[in-house]
């Protein structure tokens, strides 16, 4: 294991990343030096401007006369926990509805694939946007929105692995010797699909936290007060002239974040299975 | 950045602190009675010509005098056409305009009024009585779907021809040289109706011509003629040399460009390739300018008639209590949340901006009190506060706003969840009973159509208003404040203005006793212009134009 | 290969089909009343049942949706609520500027992708190679908003080499161009580099360089042509992506496109608007894939859409 990590210092430096970004998620309460959410008297100027960085404030104040260092922390919760959610329920959705439509080939195969193919031809973000419009957003309605937007790719990939297996000779055998169906999906189809899951449940985050982000920066996503970094620099659009700090910590923070996941999920990926190589 | 259109179905009316040392204590003191009929030209040294840039973000939505009601389209709205009343630029002073002269009756049902001879559309053809009828019947017309029909709700038939029972306006009747209306119902602002953008006199047979075209070849006697349209990219407006005021616009022409942050428009304009951002300073770019040297004169900062309000649902648990209400009202630190705007706005204490007629200088409201707020709450059973919902648009400053907003209700205990929508679902939210408890009405705040302190009622604080659909989000309904604003605005006899005012004022703090909103701030408008365009600030946040194409000059 | 066409293009029409529909759905469970927000606040009850009633919005969903099917067979995507005209020509008046828009984005992903490409392949395992192999995940694990904040805020804030929004000339579209191109180039240059590895191994370019062609002949006539054929097949699959981003970028920068008409009609729950820009980037993200999936097997028979 150590030596695969050594081989890979991109995977490395992913793992890093994530340790650190977890750990401020997890001891934000501890790390963080004031409430998120607190908006200090001084933290603005007398005539309503942000505060640059100083020793006072680390990072700089925002828009509000928050601390924006506490504000990362804590949006590193926001980031986090719907990136593991909405990407978690869209792995599942895709799971499932892979592995059926792969495995009973025919009319509900057929019509399940139509159906995904359908949801690929939306326009994600477009679609994200009206659905968060329609939906009144909370953090757990945007984690649904971009769960019901990435399901699909999951589904399509499963759905090849799905058919493919369905076709070899252990399963035929199996099915030959009057195993049911269940039996089967579950005992043999589902174990081999689990490094499929665990590869695009990573890259998956990326994208994820990626969209929230984007969400969230048109006014969409996560509900204010609560910090994601997307709103943070949603919030922070009307200084970015002057005071860049608001929106480049939180980008920096959304960039490392993502980038981390697409190594570490590349490399899962590579591991996992060489042969196959595509897009993140 | 990220600044949507927000289609405000109002208009910003705006005048600049100039004004109001000067010439405002006069202005806010015309009568009907007192107008001096014909144009009145600001007297200041213009000089004809030139050609400017104007900048907006937002596509203009239409042209239509009939449809159109946002602030962009609205100023280019005013100049295209000309109405029988108008206002003398940059104040609120109601003026005869395609109207030579007019009269009212004494029990003010009947107004009659004599057109200018020998006025002519663009297309060439000479504006006649008949017209007059025709527009103001397309704009009450249900087929056009108008958003300006119910201002004409006391002319006579209005209810029979909105229903679709009649093919037209019984109360508009016409003869070779001028137009009657019979009002139902005596209307303190029918003078000012008949100057809304709604109003516009248009040619029959183009309107029909066009069909639905017409918002975007638009035709009309005004100031100036719409001489291209590239859709989401420009428009060019150009002098009518034929306009019936000779001297009127001084400018040849203006074009107006799409598609502009506001950030980059001031930008160019400081580079001088835009003559005025449209939109506005952004802040952090407002208060760099105020600082330096360089941008002297190039800010126009504008009082308007604006208030930002925060409703309280009185029809919502634990809202109802008035005690909770005034408790809330008490619980806000005004000056922080100016201070978050970067002060480009005043503190409020009640319904009326205070440009407007009506409003009580002296009347104090609730002050920043958080410690009374407390025993307010403990007085009516609720010593631990409780949990409600702030709703508010999601375009920025108003998501920061509603959170400043937040902070100052959790000092007192009051758990507040926001909600930032689309403005749309917002004013949804609002109109649908028991589903709002708070709003904050940043980005559709109201400013009025026109300046009389009744523009600020029957919507907004009317029983007429708290219905599904309504614009009314308090659902506030006081009965005996009902029966007195309709007793004001029957006082259309031109001398008992003041009384009127006096009485719309009584009627506005009295609501404050029921604290059915949270006035918040009266924010001021906040335009850039290049340093060659002349004139003074109000002709640039015009009370009822926005900018006014007719009066600016270039130096 | 005709039937095969004929089939995807009734699959096609069928995903549109369910575009529109559940689309359709979407909107009109929306809470907000278009009626309500045209009518404007001094509108009497009265006013707002006409509006609605003209709308056609107080007939039952599947009348609705019949009719608007119907005039969608006739190339009428409705009329927009808001502005009083046909959405059609407002779509296509703003089509032009989402076009250039992408195909600058496109143009600027494929040459910079494909020279970074051919260069890591020349020179495996060096400098420009391992640049190449990780800006390409740095490129997929940037927010567009971020690279368009800060291309804006270096090139134009700060330098003033290119205006900072709007739209007519060629300097305006350098930016919205870059925020679109540069984050997918990187992906490209690494499909290019791959591709390009596999021919250079190939028979007849070993052939060419036995026969002592130029090495700069040989990439240029021979490998290349090759190289950049999956690199082009990709570009159908993304369209998706590019709708996406168009999204972001035209608000960004004010760019009058498509993406800020549905911005904007979304604010103002227009829904023919809304419902004719989806529709719009659907078909347009279905050609892609059509495209792709039809031009794969042509270019090289080992790529076939998974």
């Amino acid at each position: 294991m150590f030596r695969t990590l050594l081989r890979r210092p991109s995977l490395l430096i992913g793992l890093i990343v994530i340790a650190l970004v977890l750990a401020g998620a997890l001891f934000a309460p501890l790390i963080a030096p004031y409430q998120p959410d607190a908006q200090m008297f001084d933290g603005l100027s007398l005539e309503g401007a942000p505060l640059p960085p100083s020793h006072q404030f680390p990072l700089g104040t925002d828009t509000l006369g928050r601390d924006l260092f506490s504000r990362l922390l804590y949006g590193a919760r926001t980031s986090l926990l719907i990136g593991l959610v909405a990407n978690g329920i869209a792995v599942l959705i895709g799971l499932l509805i892979g592995t059926i439509a792969g495995y009973f080939s025919g009319l509900v195969g057929g019509t399940l694939m139509r159906f995904t193919d359908l949801m690929m031809a939306f326009p994600a973000l477009l679609l994200a946007i009206v659905l968060a419009a329609l939906l009144h957003p909370s953090l757990w309605i945007v984690a649904l929105v971009i769960a019901l937007v990435n399901w699909a790719q999951v589904a399509r990939i499963v759905y090849t692995e799905t058919r493919s297996l369905a076709e070899r000779d252990f399963i035929l055998a199996e099915r030959a010797m009057g195993a049911g169906h269940l039996r089967i999906l579950v005992l043999h189809i589902l174990p081999h699909l689990v490094p499929t899951a665990i590869v695009w449940g990573t890259l998956g985050i990326a994208t994820t936290v990626l969209l929230e982000a984007t969400l969230s920066f048109l006014g969409i996503g996560v509900q204010p007060p609560e910090p994601s970094w997307g709103n943070i620099v949603f919030e922070s659009q009307s200084y970015f002239q002057q005071a860049p700090w608001l929106v480049f910590f939180p980008g920096a923070a959304i960039l490392m974040t993502a980038l981390a996941f697409n190594l570490v999920g590349d490399a899962l990926r590579d591991i996992t299975d060489p042969t196959q190589r595509g897009r993140g | 950045m990220l600044k949507t259109l927000s289609r405000l179905p109002s208009l910003p009316l705006s005048r600049s602190r100039l004004l109001r040392s000067s010439v405002l204590a006069v202005a806010i003191a015309f009568a009907p009675a007192v107008l001096a009929p014909g144009f009145v030209a600001p007297a200041m040294a213009q000089t004809p010509g030139g050609d400017i840039v104007v900048t907006y973000k937002d596509d203009i939505a239409t042209l239509d005098p009939a449809i159109g009601y946002d602030w962009q389209n609205w100023s280019m709205i005013k100049s295209l056409f000309s109405r029988l009343m108008d206002y003398t630029p940059g104040t609120p002073n109601l003026v005869p305009s395609l109207a030579e002269s007019f009269t009212v009756s004494p029990d003010g049902l009947t107004y009659v009024f004599k057109l200018h001879k020998g006025v002519k559309f663009s297309n060439g053809r000479e504006v006649v009585p008949a017209d007059v009828k025709y527009s103001i019947e397309r704009a009450v017309n249900p087929k056009t779907q108008g958003p300006g029909a119910g201002f004409f709700g006391a002319i006579e038939g209005f209810d029979e021809f909105s229903a679709g029972k009649a093919d037209g306006l019984s109360g508009i009747t016409t003869d070779a040289d001028s137009v009657t209306f019979k009002l139902s119902r005596p209307d303190a602002t029918f003078l000012h109706v008949l100057a809304i953008n709604f109003a516009s006199v248009v040619p029959k047979e183009v309107v029909e011509a066009e069909g639905a075209d017409f918002g975007k070849k638009p035709v009309g006697s005004g100031t100036f003629i719409l001489k291209d349209w590239v859709i989401g990219q420009k428009l060019s407006f150009v002098k009518n040399k034929d306009y019936f005021q000779k001297g009127v616009p001084f400018i040849d022409s203006f074009t107006v460009e799409i598609g502009q942050e506001p950030l980059v428009a001031v930008l160019r304009l400081q580079k001088g390739e835009v003559d005025i951002a449209g939109d506005g300073v952004p802040p952090a770019k407002f208060l760099e300018m105020t600082k330096s040297p360089d941008a002297a004169g190039m800010i126009v900062d504008g009082e308007q008639l604006h208030t930002g309000y925060v409703t309280l649902n009185t029809k919502i648990k634990p809202l109802d209590n008035v005690k909770v209400r005034q408790a809330l009202n008490m619980a806000i630190n005004k000056d922080r949340i100016v201070r978050i705007v970067n002060g480009r706005a005043t503190p409020a204490n009640q319904p009326l901006p205070p440009l407007m007629p009506g409003y009580d200088k002296d009347f104090k409201g609730y002050a920043y009190d958080p410690a009374k707020a407390k025993e307010l709450l403990k007085e009516a059973g609720l010593p631990d506060g409780f949990s409600t919902v702030l709703y508010s648009t999601n375009t920025d400053p108003q998501p920061r706003i509603a959170q400043a907003i937040q902070q100052d209700l959790a000092a007192i205990g009051v758990k507040a969840e926001i909600k930032a929508l689309a403005q749309a679902n917002v004013i949804a939210a609002g109109g649908t009973e028991g589903e709002a408890p708070m709003i904050w009405s940043g980005g559709m705040a109201w400013i009025a159509d026109f300046p009389d302190p009744s523009n600020f009622y029957g919507p907004i604080l009317g029983c007429a208003g708290a219905v599904a659909g309504g614009w009314n989000w308090s659902w506030y309904c006081n009965k005996d404040l009902q029966a007195r604003a309709v007793a004001a605005d029957s006082m259309s006899d031109p001398a008992k203005v003041k009384e009127r005012e006096a009485a719309w004022g009584k009627v506005f703090t009295d609501i404050m006793a029921d604290a059915p909103w949270i006035p918040v701030f009266n924010e001021r408008r906040i335009v850039a212009k290049s340093k060659r365009m002349g004139g003074p600030a109000e002709i640039y946040v015009d009370p009822t134009r926005v900018i006014n194409y007719d009066a600016i000059f270039v130096k | 290969m005709l039937a095969l066409l004929a089939k995807r293009l009734v699959q096609s029409a069928l995903i549109l089909l369910g575009v529109a529909a559940i689309t359709f759905v979407l909107l009109y469970a929306l809470p907000a009343d278009p009626a309500v927000l045209l009518a404007g606040r001094s509108a009497t009850a009265q006013t707002v049942a006409n509006i609605r009633h003209q709308l056609g919005l107080d007939q039952p969903l599947l009348v609705q949706f019949w009719h608007y099917l119907g005039n969608l067979l006739q190339g009428d995507l409705g009329r927009s609520f808001t502005q009083k005209t046909d959405v059609a020509p407002l779509i296509l008046a703003r089509l032009p500027a989402t076009l250039t828009l992408m195909a600058a984005g496109i143009a600027m992903e494929l040459v910079i992708g494909v020279s970074l490409g051919i260069l890591a392949a020349l020179r495996r395992g060096g400098l420009v190679d391992r640049l190449v192999m990780s800006l390409s995940f740095v490129g997929v694990s940037t927010p567009q908003f971020l690279v368009a904040l800060l291309l804006l805020y270096v090139f134009a804030a700060t330098l003033g080499w290119f205006p900072m929004s709007g739209y007519g000339t060629a300097a305006h579209i350098v930016l919205p161009a870059a925020t679109l191109g540069i984050l997918g180039a990187g992906w490209y240059a690494r499909i290019v580099r791959s591709s390009m590895i596999d021919v250079l191994n190939q028979d007849y370019v070993r052939t060419a360089r036995a026969k002592g062609l130029s090495r700069r002949r040989i990439v240029l006539r021979h490998a290349l042509p090759n190289a950049i054929l999956p690199a082009i097949a990709m570009i159908g699959i993304d369209i998706g992506q590019f709708m996406s981003g168009v999204v972001v970028v035209e608000a960004v920068y004010g760019w009058p496109g498509i993406g800020q008409l549905a911005w904007q009609a979304i604010q103002q729950v227009d829904i023919p608007i809304i419902m004719g820009v989806t529709l719009v980037s659907a078909a347009a993200i279905v050609i892609g894939n059509l495209v792709a999936d039809l031009t794969a097997p042509l270019i090289d028979p080992r790529i076939r859409a998974g």
